[in-house]
């Protein structure tokens, strides 16, 4: 246990990478309710994490404590060796340019039209002109499958396409490290891989981190590289998703079968 | 860290736990306040500045209001040319009423009128707006996008209030003179020449100007308000009607609050 002032411990011999994101000891609670209780993670530099657990397991709530949303009742997150959890703000907004994150339910600006959405970290973050941010755009929604929609405004999109625009949004600056929630949820099966196959292109092509959250199972085998499963407000277990397929937890195997644990049953 | 279970409490333990409660609560109402004035004041200046935002705002605050703010004032310059006619005329003192006008609408009315309405008009709409983009987490999303949410969103509108509400006030002074010469002339039987020197007769620079920091001041209020019970707002759509309200009571109540030591500073 680390109490908040204590130093960040240094990562582990054993570790081979530095991480990009430490994640320590971190509790949280909503109104007496914990939702995090003590959630240690290490996502190294370059890999695509995948974040399983059941609905209302507060795994939207550990992505947001990733980005420094949400500040912890206790523990620390450490990005590239800063610790957001006690960081100034101006060091966190610097800190948040290395970040690119889609919300679950796309969170895109209603008073904007779809380009402006995604357009809106390139106006804001590079000198990029009007063509080459155009450029970039369609490029951007092309990926997402959602060409050609850029003048619609937000409110006419299904909650899918709004997901995809704000995934869209999310990797359009191209930033170090991507987090996704529930990207290709609500999706049917083929623009879900299209999201799969942007993921997985990103991963191989480029050095981006990558931590995504889903609950489809087969999406989260072809993009991990690694899976943790969060539950009771703790992870589970981490492991590469050959290994995670044999472990040996009941409730583990109940998730990937799509069958409930008996004793929750009864 | 649980609390321990808390003892049996009698009748005065629960009053005072419940005005302790209020205390607690106006206390953060005021921090929040004063966390927002204080971040906007920090990011005011600085870049990037968003003209075109400030802009869209200011037409918003300013030109859109102008209908609203002048009718109220157009109307309230007639009613106060009736009533002030109908008291001096008691003591022969109808002469007076243009200069009283003057007085009173520059110094007072318009700024205090004109702040009411728009609290209703501006404040709460930038609550609700403020409040939506809270509850459905676009300000989430700015401040992942490393944008500071209270520069990109709060700073313009604020500004916009601030600069736009003593334009407005002096569009108000106008017309509500207006409104009470036409009142006098064509109602009363006033002479529209000795009226029109009789409303400038005693006024003053310094009466229009105290009418017109009262109005700025007035316009930082209501918009900060707004934007803090919209930034601070949780809770869902009916959280968003709980700020919009709650914006415009405290602003109105701030407003009037101030106005008293306004007055008394600016004399
Ligand atoms: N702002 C908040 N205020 C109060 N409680 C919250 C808040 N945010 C999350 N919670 C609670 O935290 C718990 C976890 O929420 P979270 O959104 O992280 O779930 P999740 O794992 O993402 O679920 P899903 O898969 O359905 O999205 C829930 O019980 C929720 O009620
Ligand atoms: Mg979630």
């Amino acid at each position: 246990m680390t109490s908040p002032s204590a130093p960040v411990p240094a990562p582990a011999d054993a570790t081979p990478a530095v991480p990009r994101i430490a994640v320590i000891d971190l509790w949280k609670a909503f109104r007496g309710k914990e939702v995090l209780r003590g959630v240690n993670l290490e996502v190294t530099a370059g890999e695509s994490f995948v974040i399983l657990g059941g609905s209302g397991a507060g795994k939207s709530v550990l992505l947001k404590h990733l980005i420094g949303l949400i500040q912890p009742d206790r523990g620390h997150v450490v990005v590239d060796g800063e610790d957001l959890t006690c960081a100034e703000p101006a060091v966190c907004l610097q800190i948040r340019r290395k970040f690119g994150m889609s919300f679950q339910e796309g969170a895109l600006f209603d008073s904007m039209n779809v380009f402006e959405n995604v357009a809106f970290p390139l106006r804001r973050h590079t000198r990029m002109t009007e063509a080459e941010i155009a450029d970039r755009v369609h490029e951007c929604l092309q990926l997402v499958n959602l060409d050609g929609i850029g003048r619609k405004a937000t409110n006419e999109l299904s909650g899918g396409m709004r997901r995809r625009v704000g995934f869209a949004r999310a990797i359009a600056l191209q930033p170090e490290i991507l987090l996704f929630d529930e990207p290709n949820t609500g999706l049917d099966p083929l623009t879900s891989a299209v999201i799969d196959e942007v993921i997985i292109g990103m991963r191989d092509r480029l050095p981006v981190t990558m931590v995504t959250i889903t609950h489809d199972m087969r999406s989260a085998f072809r993009i991990a590289d690694r899976i943790a499963m969060l539950r009771d407000g703790r992870i589970l277990a981490v492991a590469q998703p050959e290994e995670f397929r044999q472990l040996p937890d009941p409730y583990i195997q109940g998730f990937l079968a799509g069958e409930p644990l008996e004793e929750e049953v009864a | 860290m649980k609390p321990a279970e808390p003892a049996p409490r009698g009748y005065l333990h629960r009053q005072l736990e419940a005005i302790g409660t209020r205390v607690a609560s106006g206390c953060e109402e005021v921090g929040r306040f004063f966390y927002i004035l204080s971040t906007t004041l920090h990011w005011t200046f600085r870049r990037p500045f968003d003209l075109k935002e400030w802009g869209r705002q200011m037409v918003r605050v300013g030109v859109d209001s102008v209908p609203v703010v002048g009718l109220t004032a157009l109307f309230t310059g007639a009613v106060m040319a009736l009533q002030t006619f109908r008291g001096f005329e008691r003591f022969h003192a109808e002469g007076f009423v243009a200069s009283v006008l003057s007085l009173s609408l520059t110094r007072e009315l318009a700024p205090v009128l004109s702040a009411l309405m728009m609290s209703g008009r501006i404040g709460s709409a930038l609550a609700a707006e403020l409040g939506t983009m809270r509850v459905t987490e676009q300000i989430d999303a700015l401040y992942a996008m490393a944008t500071e949410p209270i520069h990109y969103l709060v700073v313009p509108r604020v500004g916009a209030c601030v600069l736009m509400l003593p334009p407005l006030v002096m569009c108000a002074n106008g017309l509500g003179i207006l409104g009470g010469w036409v009142v006098a002339v064509n109602l009363l039987g006033a002479n529209p020449v000795v009226y029109w020197q009789r409303t400038f007769q005693y006024l003053d620079l310094n009466d229009v100007m105290s009418g017109l920091i009262k109005a700025a001041v007035f316009g930082l209020i209501l918009s900060v308000t707004g934007c803090t019970k919209g930034y601070f707002t949780s809770g869902g759509a009916e959280g968003v009607g709980r700020s919009t309200t709650a914006a415009v009571v405290m602003g109105s109540v701030v407003i009037l609050l101030s106005d008293f030591f306004l007055t008394k500073i600016l004399f």
